[in-house]
């Protein structure tokens, strides 16, 4: 073991057909890069449910966060049957509701609500990781 | 007659979220749905088609398809083919970055220039298959996006 602490895995949906799945998309990369860049990282979704094995490495036996954009929840769901122990989800739409003044607007280039929305759900998944580290110990 | 549905290409981009090249898929899929065969193209997205959206899949059952990689392990590709049939085309960015010699293109969160030229290098191939798997004329869709009528 080389004793090193295991990132957090992030899977985001990145759902092209709308501004919400680029809003999960842009969240994960906040998170990664700019909030919680030491304790977490980004694992891609197709290589991860297509079975890549180290993405699967990553995400097995410890707790992970999915981003999704819609309620079909497809990151989630692809954590879920990757060996992920414990799947933290954090959902767009539910994000949006709690803040019904944006208006996120583009897919690959999200307007300013788009990107506001985007910081919002990646704060959410921050605190995600800081209870996982709370509970490890290590907050 | 009956009114039959008309015949549109389904695209796929993996999105990969790890290298800029996943997003220069996004970004081309993207400009050949609003600007350059907007007629004749639809968007699949490829973590419904993974987690089992049945519309997407079966959409890509019947009607042909282009899978848009960022590199060579080929996610769209594969999952099209897994899920529902061979796509019709299949366009790798990384060996189209080759052959233009681009160089470094951005982060996977941003590009750069070189990054946004290549997408739309890559928009550029999908409108060409695009044509061809429609039999439509060669370049079509380019043209008449230059001209401003999409």
């Amino acid at each position: 073991m080389s004793g090193s602490k295991r990132r957090i895995p992030v899977v985001a949906c990145s759902g092209i057909g709308k501004s919400l799945g680029a809003a999960a998309r842009e969240a994960a990369f906040i998170l990664t890069e700019d909030l919680r860049p030491e304790k977490t990282k980004i694992v891609a979704l197709g290589l991860l449910v297509l079975g890549d094995e180290e993405a699967r490495r990553e995400v097995a036996g410890g707790p992970a966060i999915a981003i999704d954009g819609c309620k079909l929840a497809c990151a989630a769901a692809g954590l879920g049957c990757s060996g992920a122990a414990d799947v933290c989800r954090v959902a767009v739409f539910d994000v949006l509701r709690s803040h019904r003044g944006l208006k996120p607007e583009g897919v690959c280039d999200l307007n300013e609500d788009g990107l506001k929305l985007a910081r919002a759900a990646a704060d959410e998944a921050a605190k995600i990781v800081d209870n996982i580290d709370a509970e490890d110990g290590h907050a | 007659m009956p009114d039959l549905p008309k015949k549109k290409v389904g695209l796929i981009s993996c999105s990969g979220e790890e290298l800029p090249e996943g997003t220069v898929t996004r970004r081309a899929v993207r400009k050949v749905l609003e600007t350059l065969c907007p007629d004749d193209t639809v968007t699949l997205c490829l973590p419904l088609v993974l987690a089992g959206g049945e519309g997407e899949r079966t959409f890509a059952r019947h009607y042909p398809t282009i899978a848009v990689d960022g590199c060579e392990k080929r996610c769209a590709a594969l999952a099209t083919e897994k899920y529902s049939a061979k796509p019709a085309a299949s366009i790798v960015v990384t060996e189209i970055a080759k052959k233009c010699g681009c160089g470094a293109i951005g982060t996977a969160r941003r590009l750069n220039e070189a990054g946004l030229r290549l997408a739309d290098e890559v928009a550029g191939k999908i409108a060409e298959e695009t044509d061809r798997l429609l039999k439509k004329k060669p370049g079509r869709a380019v043209q008449e996006a230059d001209r401003g009528k999409p």
